[in-house]
């Protein structure tokens, strides 16, 4: 295919991933859009359960990343990206990111790390790849909403988690294999709907494990957060029975591709929510009038969304290279990842300020919902790495080292 | 046709053509006249009628034979403006006299728009055509005008109508810049060098034959011109990371640890991330034209890379401190193409400030994309319907 460049992947937009943001975007419009959303923040159902249900089962998107022999629809990272845009035009409080790609890829990455259950022993209940895949296909059509217990703002390539260890062995565990965890994870992402958690613990070795959100000694209590469509929660463990899924370098490496993944994926929610707000903010201008005429005519106004125009357009491109070189396992993806989320927060953030400024007095009242935009952009922004902690992570990636 | 086919073609071609046999001049003529020069344009007219993706293919069989280049570099405005100008406007005649001895680079051509008086305005220009005889008389001053010394020929917008408002009073040509009373004198500019010329009209004698589109309707074909500079100036081809001057920067980062605070550490990466983003927008720009499905997206490169190379040309000679005090050389050459990366940090921070001049302004551009992509409500225009020698100027 000619359109695409010797060195670099195709960065336009597949009519299957235009298709599926589409249908995705009508969906979201259909089931009461922004207005909808807004009720839900105060009210003691943040996450829209239903709305969720509807996408995983009719559109396939909880599933997306999953292999169609788990009962996924075997798509790419490409297609995660494109869902994620028209997610984020609509801040849908759904747990796409959290369950979707953050522990689906963690899942991932511990079945194809861990040894094929035919090489377990006969008779055992439970080996780490057969719950890995059990868990993908049962998360494959929405009927499990799985996240992994680590802080929103944990950027890829941050060091493993220790706020939770390993406890000692309570009588009968050593015959059912369970191991007691103790600990607490504040801020955690797309938790509240959650009836599964990927937990990693601090030890020896590190290790990622697999906790019942059921079971006796887990605890989760909602943050009143900054951005309400995507309500964070606290989780504590004493001495919750977990089961291990990974550990060591395993855990590590299924630890670093959720992440890697939550931010390349969290990118592109971050163009389609900076799509909509300069959408939202022309309608607005155009119709808006004051000195009797269209506070669009004004050049103030006009040259600054130039730029907003400019900024996405921009963002655009860094995210779909994103999303091309995970697709791809490309080995330029750490920096592809870094550069995009990077980039798309400030994008994102401009976008979201720029609606609520150009909107003027209307653009700062809890009824428009333009607020709800700036808290998702700016929650965005620090979500799996602020823009400085992905310049840091670049400086060594790219080699420009600190003084 | 398909790629393997066009290809097939381009070695046949050169079974027939041994670019190291052969004089340069009459392989690129044999090559135009096979519709291998620019497979997008018309049959006999150097291309084959094909899409415009299909050129790289092209372009990577006879690099692989080491033929000769046409040029193209020093003639961007010959081949970037003037050519696609004639395609479109020009009639059959100058099509066949001019096409070819661009493409071949037999022919450097330059533009002869804005003037002292009209800059971001260009239809406001004074520039006089006359109907003399079979011809015209031209006479009045341009400036800003690169290459104008080593061009054969001159693309001209003038005013053949004073009557009439400002957009309709125009007429394009292509004047001979050996013609007597074309008197080219090179502007000095604030790098010390004179990369530019300001070109003096008098009573200089243009065919009719030389005239493109009709009388009074130069304007439309002055905006294809921009059009392609602005596709030409903001989106070439794919480069590679770290082309362009992020290269320089982070060269001097590399080799220069006594060089590095915390401070200018955050803003190289900032601009190294900026850069590296306006290079993949670039490709998916190049990939949208190729799949024919060009976007909007061109107006926005090349108001990028003028805020990226102020930006990152400012940085550049903070980062190197007490020798950023230094510049290379102040003495006025001849006007010779401009050595962007061959000279230093300073010469690279002045010369970085005609990036959001040359080629439209960076407001101007911001206008067009509110207006144009955007659809917000034009600037008033109040010298919509007054007569061009009735303004006030």
């Amino acid at each position: 295919m000619s359109a695409v460049g010797q060195d670099l992947p195709d960065l336009l937009y597949s009519d299957t991933e235009r298709a599926l943001a589409d249908a995705l975007g009508s969906l979201l419009a259909d089931r009461g859009g922004v207005d909808k959303v807004l009720a839900r923040t105060e009210s003691a159902e943040t996450y829209d359960d239903g709305l969720w249900q509807t996408i995983a089962g009719e559109l396939g998107c909880a599933g997306l990343l999953i292999p169609e022999r788990d009962g996924g629809a075997g798509a790419s990272y490409r297609e995660a990206c494109s869902a994620a845009e028209a997610l984020g035009a609509s801040v849908a409080p759904v747990p796409f990111l959290g369950s979707a790609v953050v522990a689906t890829a963690a899942l991932l990455s511990v079945a194809s790390g861990a040894p094929s259950d035919t090489t377990a022993a006969a008779g055992t209940p439970f080996t780490p790849a057969r719950a890995a895949a059990d868990l993908l296909r049962r998360m494959a059509d929405g009927s499990v909403t799985a996240t992994l217990a680590a802080p929103f703002a944990a950027a890829p390539g941050s060091a493993f988690p220790v706020s939770v260890r390993v406890a000692g062995p309570k009588p009968g565990d050593a015959q059912t294999g369970v191991a007691r965890l103790r600990g607490t994870v504040s801020g955690v992402a797309d938790a509240l709907p959650a009836s599964v958690l990927l937990v990693p613990a601090d030890g020896v070795p590190n290790a990622l494990y697999l906790v019942d959100m059921a079971s006796p000694g887990v605890a989760k209590a909602p943050v009143v957060s900054l951005d309400m469509t995507r309500q964070l929660c606290d989780l504590s463990f004493d001495d919750a029975p977990g089961r291990l899924l990974a550990s060591g370098p395993a855990a590590s490496q299924a630890l670093d591709a959720a992440l890697t993944a939550g931010a390349a994926v969290l990118a592109a929610e971050q163009v389609g929510l900076a799509q909509r707000c300069l959408d939202m903010t022309l309608a607005y201008v155009k119709a808006r009038h004051q000195f009797a005429r269209p506070v669009g005519s004004f050049q103030a106004l006009k040259h600054r969304l130039a730029d907003v125009w400019v900024s996405v357009s921009q963002a655009r491109a860094a995210s779909r290279y994103a999303a091309a070189c995970l697709a791809t396992g490309n080995s330029d993806a750490k920096v592809a990842v870094s550069v995009a989320k990077a980039y798309c927060s400030q994008t994102a953030v401009l976008a979201a300020q720029e609606c609520l400024q150009m909107h003027g007095g209307i653009g700062f009242t809890w009824e428009h919902p333009a607020h709800l935009y700036l808290k998702r952009a700016k929650a965005d922004s620090i979500g799996f790495g602020t823009p400085d902690a992905h310049r840091a992570a670049l400086a060594s990636l790219v080699n420009l080292p600190a003084p | 046709m398909t790629p393997e086919e066009l290809r097939e073609r381009v070695r046949a071609f050169l079974a027939e053509h041994d670019p190291h046999e052969m004089p340069r001049q009459d392989f690129l003529n044999a090559r135009f006249d096979a519709g291998l020069a620019w497979v997008h344009y018309p049959e006999g007219l150097g291309g084959l009628g094909l899409s415009r993706s299909l050129q790289q293919i092209v372009d990577a069989e006879f690099a692989a034979a080491r033929s000769p280049g046409h040029n193209a570099e020093l003639n961007a405005i010959g081949l970037g403006m003037a050519a696609p100008t004639i395609l479109a406007y020009g009639n059959d005649e100058q099509r066949r006299r001019w096409l070819r001895e661009l493409w071949t680079g037999r022919e450097i051509w330059c533009q002869l728009f804005s003037e002292p008086g009209a800059g971001s305005d260009l239809a406001s220009l004074a520039t006089r055509a006359v109907p003399d005889g079979d011809g015209w008389v031209v006479s009045g001053q341009k400036v800003w005008t690169s290459l104008a010394h080593e061009s054969r020929r001159g693309l001209l917008l003038t005013r053949t109508d004073p009557d009439v408002p400002k957009h309709a009073g125009l007429t394009y040509f292509a004047v001979d810049m050996t013609a007597p009373g074309v008197d080219v004198r090179p502007l000095r500019q604030i790098t010390g060098e004179a990369e530019f010329n300001e070109v003096f009209l008098t009573d200089v004698q243009i065919p009719d034959a030389d005239r493109i589109g009709p009388v009074g309707e130069g304007w439309k074909v002055a905006n294809a011109t921009l059009m392609s500079e602005r596709v030409s100036i903001g989106a070439s081809r794919a480069a590679p990371r770290e082309a362009g001057m992020i290269g320089a920067a982070a060269a001097t980062w590399r080799s220069r640890p006594e060089l590095r605070t915390p401070g200018l550490h955050d803003r190289l990466l900032q601009l190294w991330i900026d850069a590296e983003v306006a290079r993949l927008a670039g490709e998916r720009l190049r990939q949208q034209l190729a799949a024919g499905r060009p976007g909007p997206e061109g107006s926005a490169a090349k108001l990028v890379l003028a805020t990226l190379n102020q930006e990152i040309s400012a940085f550049e000679v903070e980062l190197a401190g007490g020798d950023g005090l230094r510049y290379d050389d102040w003495s006025l050459h001849p006007p010779q193409h401009a050595l962007f990366y061959g000279r230093g940090p300073g010469y690279r921070y002045l010369r970085a400030r005609a990036n959001s001049i040359e080629g439209g302004t960076s407001e101007i551009l911001r206008n067009i994309i509110a207006e144009r992509v955007l659809g917000l409500p034009p600037e008033p225009r109040v010298d919509k319907d007054i007569p061009w020698k009735d303004l006030p100027r």
